[in-house]
């Protein structure tokens, strides 16, 4: 049979290293798993991202720090010592001899399947600070656990605005939290267990906001904080958040029409948690090799609560504030469906919108992305997809999908990404398009004895 | 991609009839039936999904295809698209091939030499010439060429524009509405079936990609195409260079406006496909080898974070030339696998097949179905196109 040598086939190397299983994520389900492995007589990798180069974590990876990290954050060594400070069994990861690479995120997973066949087997992508690479498993068990459900009210694209996950992460793992009186948006558990974290690492809770009219987290929580002294706003809605060069000085509650300002510094979304499936989303569905453990397992948050506090939010947000961080997308914009401010707008697209779009058919997530930008960004949509699908919802009277994941689900550099030691194929067959000399023979040539001139050539 | 839940209504009413009926709304299609559409043809357009959303919406972006008898046309309406579609498609003049290797190099100075014959002017740029142009690159780019034509736009935003046009115009487009097939009397098409009904209609268009060869076989159409996957990579940013259709290195792509570098490139994969179109559009590993080229290409840039990849579905004719023909009231295009850059171009030529039998502005006469007359059956596999196996490959 003929070979195209321009095909894919035997170009992807193989996987450097194949473990009978890979574990992504070293928290504690993950590195139970991990243990359970070793334990059972297998090669295991145990991978976390986690310490973040500082750089990433400004730019929210993987969690939306909301830059509120002290400058212990860029200090490797320490960040490494105090992740095996707060998680013990990592320790007992090592003697069970689980292989563990910490600095090292999962970007990329990829199988055959439909659509395509020529891997060498299943893979997953791995970088460090140095350089990225590829391994195979037997196993692949994702415990690369939740992440916050960010939803932007007018200025949350100040530092001091973040996530619970991340607050915790600073203030458990990584002890680097700058923080020093934090306001509480959100009154669930997660709400609830927050503010006391917070209290014993003597962070000042300035109050914790619910939009309802109760307090959602079990009474015996709400017993605590009430003890504690932390005051609860019920019926109360953040309205903004101001403050300078160094982000929030004071957040700006509504209740009954009225404004209530708190002097704080950060103000921590702790409204609901999603899980963090990125690798899977970006990949296809999980097949038999593959294994969810610990809070990427579950369904997240209720996804109810989620959407009031959306509508809430709504309600006192204004057509200008951002949805989309990274590309500077306005609710407007969303909303209308309209170019990024780059472009000119002309008078023809003022009568497009959402609605318009929606009279097309049923709404597409990715559709309105391309065309608006919003998620297109250098968080890779990590900080806004679940919200522009929430207004989404909202605006269309319908339940409308996040956007999808796209691998890399980590930012990394091109140099680092790259493949310096290619198969020899890769180089041999590779060709700007398709490798068709016919594709690229001037018009006028075709058919005469200059047929072969120009050979191939893409413009 | 992600799923829509079935609970929601279905897209616009199915019109009964209609005048002509294009089948795809991809960029070939969704020109096809502007240019109908702005000779006051009554005009529909169906498609499996939503407008572009397979390769016409996901590509390169190039708009300068010396090769083809479109040329010129496409030349001529670029830089006026944006006016006369209504919407900004983001298109940019110009484009730059910048070589790190001399054979290449001199490669491409031979084709600068061929479009300059044509009368489109291209400059030569020496290594510091090429430097000043493109500044994230560095010495160890050994010279280009600039291409005083040509340009770049961007998919999604100029297919949207399409079709936002043709509705301006009073076209109809129909999505998630895949054709199944043909009703004819008298061995001419008199409908468009679907599983929402039949669209009747004096003429069709079949524009649509991969699916057109299942679709046009039960009418006695032979429309030999075969379906391949490619990569594309962006990264975050960069500063704006003064011309942002860069090539070379291997790579074709563009620095958006927004400032991403958006490249692709480098090997592809056969695949087979259904009447619904592709499976999926997974990326590959490959990412890895098409950044290490951007990285070679723009050594100031390879700093940058890549944040997506994707993939995207385009089918090939035999000799990778486009099909644009007409059997009966039956009009065939592909553009095979070259067809965004052309579109403006293509959908005029298919507006004249329509309307007038023939395309008023260029001899588009050897990209007819005849040449294919002898094509033998297994021509995919006398290539090396045949898509491989589910059972091969897998083994873990």
């Amino acid at each position: 049979m003929t070979v195209d040598v321009f095909d894919l086939t035997g170009k992807i190397a193989p996987p450097e290293a194949r473990y009978d299983v890979v574990v992504v994520g070293a928290g504690s389900a993950g590195t139970a798993a991990a243990i359970e492995a070793a334990e059972g007589g297998r090669s295991v990798l145990l991978v976390d991202e986690n310490p973040v180069p500082p750089g990433m974590m400004g730019t929210d990876v993987p969690l939306f720090y909301g830059g509120r990290m002290t400058a212990a954050a860029a200090n490797p060594a320490r960040m490494v010592e105090a992740i095996f400070a707060a998680n013990p069994l990592l320790e007992t990861a090592f003697d069970a001899g689980v292989e563990v690479l910490l600095g090292t995120c999962a970007w990329g997973l990829y199988r055959n399947g439909p659509a395509m066949r020529t891997l060498p087997g299943a893979m997953l992508g791995l970088a460090d600070a140095d350089r990225a690479w590829m391994v195979g498993y037997g196993e692949l068990v994702l415990a690369t656990g939740a992440r916050d459900v960010v939803l932007g009210f007018p200025g949350w694209d100040r530092p001091g605005v973040m996530g619970a996950q991340a607050l915790y992460a600073l203030l458990t793992r990584y002890e680097a939290l700058s923080t020093r009186r934090v306001l509480i948006l959100g009154s669930d558990r997660l709400a609830l267990e927050t503010a006391l974290l917070a209290r014993a690492h003597f962070i000042e809770v300035a109050g914790i906001v619910e939009i309802g009219d109760t307090v959602r987290a079990p009474a015996e929580l709400v017993a605590h904080v009430v003890a504690a002294g932390i005051t609860i706003h019920t019926g109360t809605v953040i309205a903004r958040a101001e403050g300078g060069i160094d982000g929030v000085e004071r957040a700006v509650l509504l209740r009954d029409g009225i404004e209530i300002v708190v002097a704080v510094d950060t103000i921590c979304l702790a409204i609901g948690t999603e899980p963090a499936t990125e690798l899977l989303d970006a990949s296809g569905p999980a097949d038999a090799a593959i294994r969810l453990v610990g809070d990427c397992a579950g369904s997240g948050s209720d996804r109810a609560a989620i959407a009031a506090w959306s509508r809430a939010i709504g309600a006192v947000a204004a057509p200008e504030t951002i949805v989309c961080q990274c590309e500077e997308v306005s609710r407007a914009d969303l909303l209308g469906v309209q170019p990024p401010r780059y472009l000119d707008r002309p008078i023809a697209l003022a009568a497009r919108s959402l609605a318009t779009l929606g009279h097309d058919g049923p709404v597409d997530p990715d559709q309105i992305k391309r065309l608006t930008r919003a998620g297109m960004g250098a968080c890779q949509g990590r900080r806004c997809r679940t919200q522009v699908a929430c207004i989404l919802s909202e605006a269309s009277g319908l339940s409308v999908n996040p956007a999808t994941y796209r691998a890399p689900v980590r930012p990394i550099p091109l140099k680092l990404l790259a493949d310096w030691d290619e198969v020899a194929a890769m180089a041999a067959g590779w060709d700007v398009w398709f490798g068709i000399p016919t594709q690229w023979t001037p018009y006028a040539k075709i058919g005469t004895d200059d047929e072969a001139v120009g050979g191939n050539m893409h413009v | 991609m992600s799923d829509v839940p079935a609970a929601l209504p279905a897209s616009a009413p199915l019109p009964a009839s209609a005048t002509v009926v294009v089948v795809g709304a991809g960029v070939t299609g969704l020109s096809a039936a502007w240019w109908l559409a702005r000779s006051g043809v009554d005009v529909v357009v169906i498609d499996k999904g939503i407008v572009g959303w397979e390769a016409s919406g996901r590509n390169g972006g190039g708009a300068s295809h010396y090769q083809s008898p479109l040329f010129a046309e496409e030349q001529r309406l670029w830089p006026q698209m944006d006016e006369l579609l209504g919407y900004p498609t983001e298109y940019q003049r110009e484009r730059i091939i910048i070589q790190r290797d001399a054979a290449l190099l001199d490669h491409y100075r031979a084709v600068g030499r061929m479009c300059s014959a044509m009368g489109y002017r291209v400059d030569d740029l020496d290594s510091a010439q090429a430097q000043a142009m493109v500044p994230l690159t560095d010495a160890t780019c050994l010279g280009g060429i600039h291409l005083r034509f040509g340009g770049h736009a961007n998919p999604q935003r100029t297919v949207q524009a399409y079709a936002w046009a043709l509705q301006d115009l009073g076209g109809r487009i129909v999505q998630h509405c895949a054709a199944t097939g043909f009703a004819t009397a008298g061995g001419r098409v008199t409908g468009v079936e679907t599983a929402r009904g039949t669209i009747a209609c004096d003429a069709v268009v079949v524009a649509a990609g991969p699916q057109a060869a299942a679709l046009l076989a039960p009418i006695g159409i032979d429309f030999p195409v075969t379906a391949a996957r490619a990569e594309m990579i962006v990264t975050e940013p960069a500063p704006l260079m003064p011309i942002g259709g860069v090539d070379g290195n291997g790579l074709y792509g563009r620095q958006t406006l927004r400032g991403n570098l958006a490249f692709g490139g480098g090997p592809h994969e056969w695949i087979a496909t259904t009447g619904d179109g592709p499976e999926a559009r997974p990326a590959s590993p490959l990412i890895r080898s098409l950044a290490r080229r951007v990285a070679e290409m723009f050594p100031r840039a390879a700093h940058l974070n890549v944040i997506r990849s994707w993939a995207g579905i385009v089918e090939n004719t035999p000799d990778g030339r486009p099909i644009l023909d007409r059997v009966g009231n039956v009009t065939v295009a592909t553009m095979s696998g070259v067809g965004f850059g052309l579109s403006p171009a293509s959908g005029h030529a298919i507006r004249d097949l329509v309307v007038d039998g023939e395309c008023s502005f260029a001899d588009i006469a050897k990209l007819g179905l005849a040449r294919f007359a002898d094509l033998e059956p297994d021509w995919r596999e006398q290539r090396g196109w045949a898509a491989q196996a589910a059972d091969t490959g897998l083994a873990a």
